[in-house]
């Protein structure tokens, strides 16, 4: 996968990375609230106005009608996670926008985890992880137990022959220790070698029977055909990966749909270019998709996935700049703000790095799936006043 | 609302008399729907056409501009919901806060941030565009000090006070120099819209969370003439910035789509309020700031004020900012070619790159930082970036031969040997074979450049 040659791009970067520790605390949000009764000042609005001409031309008040719109098409709703494993859905939309139909679920984040340790990862996530990188089934405890992760996505990295060549042998005993330290849903991705990936990720699926995890990914480069057959024998889902193209994307949904798979356990991912390095385009692609299939288009009609980790490729991420500030807070903003752009444009399912940006996300994420105007907001009429400093 | 080139011609005389300047009405009629040219460049209309014309070519989302001379900046003048559609107009303006309240020295300090504040991207100077002066105080005579001492920085301004009085006292300083006002609510608006009539000043019209409030009092202020309206339906952080998101998406569905005279106007947003709530470190707070502006500007925000003034929270701003308003119609390209580095002769290194404007400035900013002599080939991928264009096949052995043949750098230099990024190493072998120059893998990233030529040139 893309994200994939980021990282391994970004162990080649490693002196360059420079992040430390920092924390935040969430619980202490405090929120104002309304006001009961908000004050009515009585002003007459008469038309008078000094020292100037004013044309009379009163516009006819309309009433405010909010916008909302039919859709004929609906996003599957994909269930992830089965047999030992807690549930989590992804998609189900039939609108665009909160305000025309809150989302049915919310968008979900996962960990990546690793089955090797990662020396060239940022440095604010070896932080996080650098006591748990020996043992994926310890680091994806750590992500779940305390950081709050819905979801993991253990990547088979070391399975890629320039990697370490691990045999698909040792990716399963690797996917069955995660299975065994967590029982959130798992996405299980290669190593991005096109020719060894389905080979992995048969033997994975094969480990992982019945849990219905993702498999990451099928695509056109590689046995796509294997991919599908390994989800339908063993009951999993695929991640339909494209770059930056929806037709092709089309074409691979077809493909897979044809070897048997239904909308509901397919997931695309239509790729993410980070912020800078090409967000536009992943903005108008994902944006297209989802409007094509809200508007009918069945073969585009699934849940969306973000590889937004890629982030941390950018050089304002990771590189060492004075004039830039301190690449800790960089980083993290770097990767909110590009998985963030993705879900306003209808990303469901995100892969992510650091827990701040996690955090973050989700926050804003959960909003999704609220009615307009049935959350307490602070009162700000006052804010000129009331922002100190 | 998209415009198309026939809406527009069959407006036109249609005598091609070429005055515009164009060879035919038609090339007049394209170039105006794609906002390239001025309708007043043809004086062959008749007065009824104009007026038709002039209707069909306003924006959907009114342009709004604010401050006066090279400063001055222009927000909304969208026609599309989706930037893929056609293209997004106008930046979002950003805008940073200072209060009258602060002590001589910060203010001076912070007013100077705000007009350093720089980022270098793709060629481009990334900076910000305004000065929000804040009524912290409540006080007049303090607002007054204050705007007479931040009126010398030169930069477009918010007057930020919901008290009219103070409003009033400010722009009898600036009201020349066409300020924002900031704002007009429901219990101000009578003096609030006397004063941007009188000043002709354009004038936020703050409702939060209430478009029904928001329309009708937006009429009102239609109705009395003023026609440079921003709307701010509230900016809330937390579980209520999904209510901001809704208020804003909606605002410009009724403007773009259901042509609703009373939100034809550019939206602004209010990531500063982050500060107000927040009781978590500075960092962690700025974090989120970004993170509201981001929100707001990926959904229709034409305006933002902040708070935060630091430049590593700024840069992701500022760059999501250049990303979403580059003109999807248009390829991010830089002319290729030969480029020379310093001072070059016939030694000089020879390295090679794209044309993808994001490459060719990344790369320039490096050699010039790194100071580095050398040649740059510049190869034509039709603006694509280089594992983009190694993928895509324009990057390959004979689009560089051709670069180096064509390019005359065979009489500028007596040696042989061309340096490519290390992206393209994949092509490295094809391109010596059929050059016949020897070719040298460069580090990944061009940061790289300046020590791989100390240790390997
Ligand atoms: C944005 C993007 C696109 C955009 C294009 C944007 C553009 N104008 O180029 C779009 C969506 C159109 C696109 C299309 C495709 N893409 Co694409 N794309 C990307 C993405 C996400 C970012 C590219 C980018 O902007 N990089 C930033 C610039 C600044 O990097 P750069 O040019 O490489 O420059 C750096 C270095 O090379 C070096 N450098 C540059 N010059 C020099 C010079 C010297 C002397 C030295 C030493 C160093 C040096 O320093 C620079 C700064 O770091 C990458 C993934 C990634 N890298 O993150 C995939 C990626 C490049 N794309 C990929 C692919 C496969 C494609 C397609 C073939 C997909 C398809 N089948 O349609 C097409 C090809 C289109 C074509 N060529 O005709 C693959 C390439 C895989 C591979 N290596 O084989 C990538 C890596 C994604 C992936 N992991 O699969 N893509
Ligand atoms: S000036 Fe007017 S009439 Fe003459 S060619 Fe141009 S558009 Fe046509």
């Amino acid at each position: 996968m893309d994200k994939m040659m980021q990282l391994l791009k970004l162990l080649e970067k490693t002196d360059y990375i420079e992040i430390n520790e920092f924390r935040m605390d969430f619980d202490e949000l405090e929120f104002h609230l309304m006001p009961a009764v908000q004050q009515i000042v009585g002003k007459t609005r008469e038309e008078s106005i000094i020292g100037k001409e004013v044309i009379p031309s009163t516009p006819a008040v309309g009433e405010f009608v909010p916008p909302v719109h039919e859709y004929p098409g609906k996003i599957a709703e994909v269930q992830l996670g089965a047999g030992t494993r807690q549930t989590v859905y992804l998609g189900g939309q039939r609108a665009l926008y909160r305000f025309e139909e809150p989302q049915p679920n919310p968008p979900v984040v996962t960990f990546d985890v690793f089955d090797i340790p990662m020396p060239g990862l940022p440095r604010p996530i070896r932080e996080h992880f650098s006591d748990v990188m020996d043992h994926p089934g310890d680091w994806a405890k750590k992500a779940v137990h305390d950081f709050g992760a819905n979801m993991v996505t253990i990547h088979l990295i070391g399975t890629g022959p320039k990697v370490m060549d691990k045999s698909p042998k040792d990716a399963a005993a690797d996917i069955e220790e995660v299975l065994q330290a967590v029982d959130v849903p798992l996405v299980i991705g290669g190593s991005g070698d096109p020719k060894k990936d389905p080979i992995v990720l048969e033997k994975a699926a094969e480990a992982a029977e019945g849990e219905r995890c993702l498999l990451a990914s099928a695509n056109l480069d590689l046995d796509y055909k294997k991919v599908a057959k390994a989800a339908l024998d063993y009951n999993h889902a695929v991640l339909s990966w494209a770059i930056t193209d929806v037709n092709m994307q089309k074409t691979l949904n077809r493909y897979l749909m044809k070897e048997g798979l239904k909308p509901e356990d397919i997931v695309m991912d239509p790729t993410t270019c980070a912020l800078g390095y090409g967000i536009e385009f992943s903005v108008d692609v994902i944006t297209r998709t989802r409007l094509a299939a809200l508007r009918g288009d069945k073969d585009l009609q699934m849940p969306m996935s973000s590889g937004t980790t890629n982030a941390w490729g950018s050089r304002e991420a990771w590189m060492k700049k004075d004039e830039w500030g301190p690449t800790k807070y960089r980083g993290p903003i770097w990767e909110i703000i590009t998985g963030l752009t993705m879900m306003l444009c209808g990303v469901d399912i995100f892969m992510m790095l650091h827990p701040l940006s996690v955090q973050i996300l989700k926050e804003i994420g959960d909003t999704f799936t609220r009615n307009y105007l049935t959350t307490k907001v602070p009162d700000i009429s006052e804010w000129i006043t009331q922002l100190e400093g | 609302m998209i415009v198309t080139a026939m809406d527009v011609y069959k407006l036109l005389p249609k005598t091609n008399c070429g005055i515009c300047g164009e060879a035919s009405c038609m090339a007049f009629a394209t170039k105006l729907s794609e906002k390239e040219m001025e309708l007043s460049l043809c004086t062959q209309m008749m007065d009824e056409e104009l007026e038709k014309l002039k209707n069909i070519l306003a924006p959907a989302v009114s342009e709004v501009t604010i401050g006066t001379g090279d400063k001055a900046i222009t927000i909304g003048g969208d026609e599309v919901l989706y930037r893929y559609e056609l293209t997004y107009y106008n930046p979002t303006a950003l805008v940073v806060d200072v209060s009258d309240d602060l002590e001589e020295s910060e203010l001076e300090e912070r007013v100077k941030t705000i007009k350093d504040t720089e980022f270098e991207r793709t060629g481009e100077k990334l900076t910000l565009d305004a000065i929000a002066i804040r009524n912290k105080s409540g006080n007049s005579e303090k607002f007054v000090e204050t705007v007479k001492k931040v009126k010398d920085a030169n930069l477009p301004l918010l007057l930020c006070s919901f008290n009219p009085d103070s409003m009033k006292a400010a722009l009898k300083i600036v009201g020349s120099d066409r300020p924002l006002i900031y704002a007009t609510t429901e219990y101000n608006i009578e003096e609030m819209a006397a004063l941007a009539l009188e000043y002709d000043c354009p004038i936020t019209l703050f409702i939060p969370n209430d478009l029904d409030k928001m329309k009708e009092l937006s009429n009102v202020l239609r109705s009395k003439g003023i026609k440079d309206i921003v709307l701010d339906p509230g900016t809330f952080v937390d579980a209520g910035i999904g209510d901001s998101l809704d208020n804003f998406i909606m605002i410009r569905r009724q403007a773009i789509e259901e042509n609703d005279e009373d939100f034809r106007f550019p939206i602004m947003g209010v990531p500063a309020v982050t500060w107000i709530s927040s009781k978590e470190d500075k960092v962690t707070t700025g974090m989120r700031e970004a993170t509201i502006a981001a929100t707001l500007m990926n959904k229709y925000a034409d305006i933002l004020i902040m708070h935060g003034a630091d430049i590593w929270e700024l840069i992701p701003v500022l760059t999501l900012r250049q990303s979403l308003y580059t003109d999807p119609r248009k390829p991010q390209a830089v002319d290729p070619g030969i480029y020379e580095f310093g001072d070059v002769n016939e030694n000089s290194p020879v390295l090679m790159t794209t044309n993808f404007a994001l490459t060719y400035y990344t790369v320039e900013g490096d050699l010039k930082s790194g100071n580095v002599n050398c040649y740059l080939l510049v190869l034509d991928t039709g603006g694509r970036a280089v594992d983009v264009s190694v993928a895509g096949n324009q990057l390959n052995a004979k689009s560089v031969t051709d670069l180096i043949r064509n390019s005359g750098i065979e009489n500028g230099v007596n040696h042989q040997k061309l340096i490519i990024p290390g992206l393209a190493a994949p092509v490295s072998g094809e391109i010596e074979d059929e050059s016949g120059w020897e070719v040298m893998v460069g580090p990944r990233d061009s940061s790289g450049i300046p020590d791989f030529l100390t240790e390997k040139w």
